[in-house]
């Protein structure tokens, strides 16, 4: 952050590290001192529910490799090992896979706020282009780990995401065969699913590090989307936003500790519970909730390639949204137009979640190519055509402005 | 602090309502829902009806299907049926399993310990499929969690056998049970009237069986069921005490900015 550094080592060693490595110059610049926009509500709180959620993760996925089995004859009865004989292994798996979903949640709650305020635009494109980027870290990941359980929906949601490869055109199907390792989903899929499942966090780490890297040089946004202009703007992270995040996560964890203890299987698929078997198809598959809008693209498309395609355009859209949404203003406070539109999208992704679930036949599969077009037309057309048309509210001189006016005199 | 509690708990929950969907479902008649012991924040299992329902598996279910997650030791742990180690003994004593090889080389056969596995009634799926026409047995120790609909659903298959209505073709074999997605089951109706005699004198009526194994499968695949609600409960309330904590902490620190 730009400024100088308030760190002052107060011990002999602090002194003595500081000068080597002034690593707790760092965390103190970093999570201490960083001036905050006094401003931020409580959409901003997921950043820190999200690293809790990550760190979770790591370490209850550490936990459940040193008892899995990643091998097509044991993977299903190793995970039953896990819940009746390691002591509290169905508490571990059960934080596991109910917090694959609330990581999901969690992400999509931190990007829709982005959207809301503009948090993508300059100079926070780098940002967001790296939130996009774990975000598709954290699929493969997701995806990824539910074929590691080995039921039903594991090996049928791999075999039509692996197949899904074989619509490139020419080299497609040694695409797909290179995947699998063989000429199916079978054992080495899933030992190289595992092993890839175990790298994917620390990728994901690692991008976090930039992630927080590249908020922390311009700076947060906040919800009026107006640049920092003074020290009365901000105050410092902690203790303010430390407390206000850790109250927030607390709020957060209810709910997790809901799922985790009295619902712990209504995220999943029940079929999953039912051993893999490449002889016996489902009769519905089904990926996990968090990717159905995506499904719902793809099979929305009568062509596999076309469909394939627009799937993936969906996500890299996302990196192409700072410089396809032309407005310079950044909150959607002062954007009365784009509110309405960002309403309309919100249902759309909702729809397309919906039908994701739905067989795509009749009815479902028109509204599904609907709710592509408008998915698309959001960002190709109503982004960019809005910029230039709507006539965006006054907008305050500085952040505190607003904050003292809301404020009757005391 | 209303205000944090809606944008989490609200954004959350709109985040919920597009994943109950994903569970969509077939042509098969809708189960009753049913109010079980072990529904709930702080359900339970009725340990007798676990008892019961272990004594419809063994005479009734098992000689088709196995269990093969489940262990007798199991049958004595917390949580469950509860039986004494040593009746979880004698119980394990009836089978023969095979064991070895010995010093010799020799597999030989010897009584079951309450370490073992429960015993299956065939020795392989191709063994199980040629003694019931074609149809695997599905293995039960999974069953209440791998059925939509979990236990309600169990017990209205059981119990929800019926003629099959006018113009409904059924193939021999095949048998009409409206809850089976389809119509039609490979499994005959497996539940009649005083089929068995319970060991504590109650009545065995259709219902009264159906209940029971039911219940007994749903601790088979949920075995920490209590444990993990009575913990819930504790967390929950750790949680909460927590989370007023953090928000009085709040108050305190952002008072002079306000």
């Amino acid at each position: 952050m730009s400024g100088e550094s308030t760190y002052n080592p107060g011990t002999g060693f602090t002194q003595w590290l500081d000068t080597r490595l002034p690593i707790l110059r760092l965390a103190h610049d970093s999570f201490v001192d960083y001036p905050t926009p006094k401003n931020l509500n409580y959409w901003w709180t997921f950043g820190g529910i999200l690293t809790f959620c990550l760190v979770t993760q790591i370490i209850t996925g550490i936990i459940l490799a040193m008892h899995y089995t990643p091998h097509v004859d044991f993977a299903f009865n190793s995970v039953e090992h896990i819940m009746r004989d390691v002591n509290y292994g169905w508490l571990i798996r059960y934080i596991h896979a109910n917090g694959a979903s609330m990581f999901f949640i969690a992400v999509y709650i931190h990007m829709f706020r982005g959207l809301y305020y503009g948090s993508y635009k300059a100079p926070r494109e780098v940002l967001w282009i790296l939130g996009v980027v774990i975000y598709l870290l954290m699929m493969a990941a997701a995806f990824m780990g539910y074929v590691l359980p080995w039921g039903q929906m594991s090996l049928w949601g791999a075999t039509v995401i692996t197949n899904l490869f074989g619509a490139i055109p020419l080299i497609g199907e040694n695409i797909a065969i290179w995947l699998w390792g063989g000429y199916s989903v079978d054992n080495p899929t899933l030992n190289r699913f595992f092993s890839l499942h175990y790298l994917i966090p620390f990728l994901i780490f690692g991008v976090v590090i930039l992630h927080i890297w590249a908020l922390h040089v311009p700076g947060n946004n906040n919800p009026t989307g107006i640049s920092v202009k003074s020290k009365q703007d901000t105050v410092p992270f902690h203790p303010y936003y430390t407390v206000k995040d850790g109250f927030a996560l607390s709020l957060f964890l209810i709910l997790f500790s809901y799922f985790i203890f009295f619902a712990p299987n209504v995220l999943g698929h029940a079929d999953n519970y039912i051993q893999a078997n490449p002889l016996v198809t489902p009769a519905h598959i089904v990926p996990e909730w968090y990717l159905l809008p995506f499904y719902a693209i793809l099979r929305a498309v009568p062509d596999k390639l076309g469909g394939v395609a627009l799937m993936f355009g969906a996500i890299f859209v996302l990196f192409l949204l700072p410089w396809l949404d032309t407005s310079k203003v950044r909150s959607a406070r002062y954007r009365p137009l784009f509110r309405q539109f960002y309403v309309l999208f919100i249902l759309d992704c909702l729809l397309l979640g919906y039908l994701g679930a739905q067989p795509a036949e009749g009815i479902y599969i028109v509204l599904a190519r609907i709710g592509t077009i408008y998915y698309f037309a959001h960002f190709l057309v109503v982004l960019p055509v809005l910029g230039l048309v709507e006539k965006p509210k006054a907008i305050p001189e500085s952040i505190s402005e607003p904050v003292l006016a809301a404020k009757p005199a005391e | 602090m209303r205000k944090a509690i809606k944008t989490i708990l609200g954004a959350s929950v709109v985040a919920m309502s597009f994943i109950a969907p994903a569970q969509a479902a077939g042509d098969a008649k809708h189960p009753a829902v049913i109010d079980w012991s072990f529904n709930g924040p702080l359900g339970t299992y009725d340990r007798d009806a676990l008892r019961r329902g272990y004594q419809v598996y063994k005479e009734v279910c098992a000689s088709c299907h196995s269990m093969n997650q489940l262990s007798f030791r199991n049958l004595s742990q917390e949580g469950g049926p509860e039986f004494t180690e040593a009746e979880v003994k004698a119980l394990a004593k009836e089978y023969t399993v095979e064991d070895g090889p010995d010093d010799y080389g020799d597999m030989y056969e010897r009584p079951a310990l309450a370490s073992d596995r429960f015993v299956a009634p065939y020795p392989n799926d191709n063994a199980a499929r040629a003694a019931n026409g074609g149809a695997y047995p599905p293995d039960l120790s999974l069953i209440n969690k791998a059925r939509s609909g979990g236990p309600d659903y169990i017990h209205a298959l059981l119990t929800g056998y019926q003629e099959a209505p006018d113009g409904v073709e059924m193939r021999p074999g095949l048998y009409y049970n409206p809850y089976m997605a389809g119509g039609k089951i490979a499994m005959p109706s497996p539940l009649m009237e005083d089929l068995l005699e319970y060991g504590d004198g109650t009545a065995a009526t259709v219902e009264q069986m159906s209940l029971d194994v039911t219940h007994f499968l749903n601790w088979a695949a949920e075995p920490e069921l209590e444990a993990r609600k009575r913990a819930g409960f504790m967390v929950l309330i750790y949680l909460a005490i927590f989370a007023g904590l953090m928000y009085a902490s709040m108050r305190k620190i952002w008072a002079d900015l306000h």
